[in-house]
C-alpha cells in the first residue's frame, strides 16, 4: 500500500486538483498551502506560522514591545507575567524598541534557521503604534532578510493599515472570535473607543465593525491575513464556522481555530468561571467543520509575546538582555550565514517536494486510491525536534504532532503538549504522574512514533492501546505514518475497532 | 484636585499618552501622575482618560482616594468569586502540607 500525502483536508485537496485530476492524490502537497495562487505561495513557504510544512525547519521569535492593550478579554489577565507558562499574553520583561531590535539580532545571528520576527503583544501592538512601529523601521533597515509580521485585536487596525504598508509588512494576524455582537458580549467585556470606554454589546460590535473593516482594507493591498479565533465552548463554538465562511469571502488567505487556554490559577475570567476549553476531538472537529470552507491551519503552539526558536521550543532564556549585552556578534556574517542556512533548507523542500510529486503520480497512475480496500483512519502520535522526521526520543518530547493516516494517504491534524516522562537525572522521581499526563493526552492515538522508546513506559503504553515504535527514527514523518499504516493493514489490524476502545467495550 | 496610580499598577504603558495634560510620567516600580498637572481630564474629555482605558482595577485613585475601576468592573471577576478561588488554593495547599508531614 502506497498512498499519496495529503493537503490539510479533503475539502482543500480536492479544491486545488483542477487541472484535470480528479483525486485526493493530484498535485497534493503536504502543506495546508498548496492550493493556494502561487505568489501567496512564494510569500509563505519559509514562514513557520503559517506553512505547516515550513515549521518543522524555519524558526521565528516574538519581541514583546508591546504592552499596552485597548480591549479586555475574558481569557486575558492582565496582570499575569511569568517565565514558565507558554501561551499568548504571557512575558517576563517588556523590552524597549532598542532592545529588542539587538535582541532580534542576536537571535537572528544564533539561530540561522530564523525566518520571521512577529509582534504579538503581550498587549496588543497597534495600541501601541510608536514603540511597534519603531522596532519595525529599525528592523527592516538592519535585518531586511527577516519578515516582519503583527498580530492584533483589530480595533485599531483600519488607521494603522497606512503605515503597516510603509514599514514592508506583508503578513497580519488578527483575532477575529465573533463577527456578531450578542456573542461578543460574552468575549469581550469592554473596548476603549473614542476616548471612552465602552462595555458590553456596543463595545463588541465596534469591535466586529473595526475587524472587518481592516481586514477588507489590508486584503484590498494585498497584505496577507491569517485570521486567529480562539475556541470558546458554548461561546462561539457554532459560531466559527461563520466566522470562518466571513473572512474567507473577505481574503484572509488562513484561519487558525485555537483551543482555549482557561485555568483557575490563570485569574482569567474564564478561568475563575470554570469555563472550560474543548477536547482534542471538539477541535479537530471544529476545525475539520470551518475546513469546508477555508484553509485550515492545525499547526499553531499559542507561543508567548515573547517567544524564541522553532514552534513548540522556547529558547528565550538563552537571550535575556544581559547574556545578549556579553555576545559578541558579526552582523554581516550572520546575514551570509543566513542566507546559506535558508538556501540550503530550500533545497531540502524542494527535492522532498519532487519525491513526493513522483509518488503522488505514480499512486495516480496505479489508480492506488480506487484499489485500495476499504480501512479506518489511525491516529499516530509522532515526537520530533524538527526537519520532518522522527527524531525525538519518547521521554524528552514535550510535544507530539499527531497524524491522521487513512485510505486517502496522511494528513496533520494538530499537536499535544506534554510533560517529559524523563528529562534524564533528578527530575525522574516525577515520571510516573508525567506518563499518566502523556497516556491523557495521546488520548485517541493508536501508535506513538519516536526515535527511541524505553523499557519502563512501554507497558503502560501498549495497556492504554497506543503502541509504542522506535523502528522508524530519523525516518519522513509522513513516509514512517504511512508505512505503519501499511503494516496495520497487512496484519489486519484495519477493519477492527481500536484496541482502547474493544478494552472498554 | 488629581489621580494617582497606586502599586497594583502592571507598568503597561496605555495611560500615558493618552493624558492631555502629560501629568503621567514612567517612574519605578510603577507609572505616577504628577498631581500639579492632572486636571482629572475636566475641559479635555467627558471620562478621565487615564482611568478610561487602565486594565486594573483598583490601580487609579480620584482625589478622595477612591477607586475609579472597583472590584468587578473591568473584569467581570466578583471580589466574592475570586474570595472562593482563594480560599480553595489555600485549602489544596493545606491538604498537601498535612499529606506530606508524618
Amino acid at each position: 500500500m502506497d498512498l499519496p500525502v495529503l493537503n490539510a483536508s479533503p475539502a482543500a485537496s480536492a479544491a486545488q486538483s483542477g487541472g484535470g485530476c480528479d483525486s485526493h492524490s493530484c498535485g497534493s502537497s503536504d502543506d495546508q498551502l498548496g492550493h493556494l495562487p502561487e505568489h501567496i505561495r512564494a510569500k509563505v513557504h519559509n514562514h513557520p506560522c503559517y506553512s505547516e510544512q515550513a515549521h518543522h525547519y524555519f524558526a521565528r521569535m516574538h519581541v514583546a514591545v508591546a504592552p499596552a492593550c485597548n480591549i479586555q478579554c475574558h481569557y486575558c489577565n492582565r496582570k499575569y507575567d511569568c517565565s514558565n507558562e507558554s501561551r499568548p499574553g504571557v512575558v517576563s520583561e517588556v523590552l524597549t524598541p532598542a532592545q529588542a531590535v539587538k535582541k532580534v539580532m542576536a537571535v537572528a545571528a544564533n539561530i540561522p534557521q530564523m525566518t520571521v520576527l512577529g509582534i504579538a503583544g503581550p498587549g496588543d501592538p497597534l495600541a501601541n503604534p510608536e514603540r511597534t512601529f519603531e522596532t519595525f523601521r529599525e528592523l527592516s533597515e538592519k535585518a531586511p532578510d527577516i519578515k516582519l509580521c503583527v498580530s492584533t485585536n483589530g480595533l485599531t487596525l483600519p488607521e494603522s493599515v497606512e503605515e503597516l504598508c510603509k514599514h514592508n509588512i506583508d503578513h497580519v494576524t488578527i483575532t477575529i472570535n465573533c463577527v456578531d455582537p450578542d456573542v461578543g458580549a460574552k468575549i469581550y467585556p469592554w473596548v476603549f473607543w473614542k476616548n471612552k470606554r465602552v462595555t458590553g454589546r456596543e463595545g463588541a460590535a465596534i469591535l466586529i465593525e473595526q475587524q472587518q473593516k481592516g481586514l477588507e482594507m489590508l486584503t484590498a493591498r494585498g497584505i496577507l491575513v491569517k485570521v486567529n479565533s480562539v475556541m470558546i465552548p458554548g461561546i462561539n463554538d457554532e459560531h466559527l464556522v461563520e466566522v470562518s465562511k466571513v473572512v474567507k469571502a473577505k481574503g484572509a488567505f488562513l484561519h487558525n481555530v485555537m483551543p482555549l487556554i482557561a485555568e483557575p490559577e490563570h485569574g482569567t475570567f474564564y478561568g475563575l468561571m470554570g469555563q472550560p476549553g474543548p477536547t482534542h476531538e471538539e477541535l479537530q472537529k471544529l476545525q475539520d467543520a470551518c475546513a469546508g470552507d477555508m484553509n485550515m491551519m492545525r499547526h499553531c503552539r499559542q507561543c508567548r509575546a515573547d517567544a524564541v526558536g522553532m514552534l513548540g521550543e522556547d529558547r528565550g532564556q538563552e537571550f535575556t538582555l544581559d547574556k545578549i549585552e556579553a555576545m559578541e556578534i558579526d552582523y554581516p556574517a550572520a546575514m551570509v550565514k543566513r542566507a546559506e542556512v535558508h538556501a540550503q533548507i530550500e533545497r531540502e523542500l524542494e527535492i522532498k517536494d519532487l519525491a513526493r510529486a513522483a509518488k503522488a503520480e505514480l499512486v495516480a497512475i496505479q489508480g492506488g486510491k480506487q484499489s485500495a480496500p476499504k480501512t479506518r483512519p489511525v491516529l499516530m502520535a509522532v515526537a520530533t525536534k524538527g526537519g520532518g522526521v522522527i527524531n525525538e526520543h519518547f521521554g524528552h518530547a514535550g510535544e507530539f504532532l499527531i497524524y491522521e493516516a487513512s485510505e486517502f494517504g496522511v494528513r496533520f491534524i494538530g499537536h499535544r503538549k506534554t510533560i517529559p516522562y524523563c528529562e534524564g537525572g533528578d527530575t525522574c522521581g516525577d515520571g510516573e504522574s508525567a506518563l499518566d499526563v502523556t497516556i491523557r493526552e495521546l488520548a485517541g492515538c493508536e501508535v506513538v512514533l519516536c526515535s527511541k522508546v524505553g523499557y519502563e513506559p512501554w507497558g503502560p503504553l501498549e495497556a492504554a492501546g497506543i503502541q509504542p515504535n522506535g523502528e522508524h527514527a530519523m525516518e519522513a514523518i509522513e513516509d514512517a505514518v504511512l508505512a505503519v499504516y501499511a503494516e496495520m493493514g497487512a496484519a489486519g489490524k484495519l477493519d477492527a475497532r481500536p484496541v482502547a476502545q474493544q478494552k472498554a467495550a | 484636585m488629581a489621580f494617582e496610580i497606586i502599586e497594583t499598577c502592571v507598568n503597561c504603558y496605555a495611560c500615558e499618552p493618552l493624558c492631555p495634560n502629560q501629568a503621567i510620567y514612567q517612574a519605578s516600580p510603577h507609572f505616577l501622575i504628577d498631581p500639579e498637572k492632572c486636571t482629572e481630564c475636566i475641559g479635555d474629555y467627558m471620562d478621565a482618560q487615564c482611568s478610561s482605558i487602565c486594565p486594573i482595577e483598583g490601580a487609579i485613585l480620584d482625589e478622595l482616594g477612591r477607586e475609579l475601576n472597583p472590584p468587578g468592573s473591568l473584569t467581570g471577576i466578583s471580589p466574592a468569586m475570586l474570595a472562593q478561588y482563594q480560599a480553595a488554593v489555600e485549602a489544596t495547599y493545606q491538604a498537601a502540607l498535612a499529606a506530606k508531614s508524618p
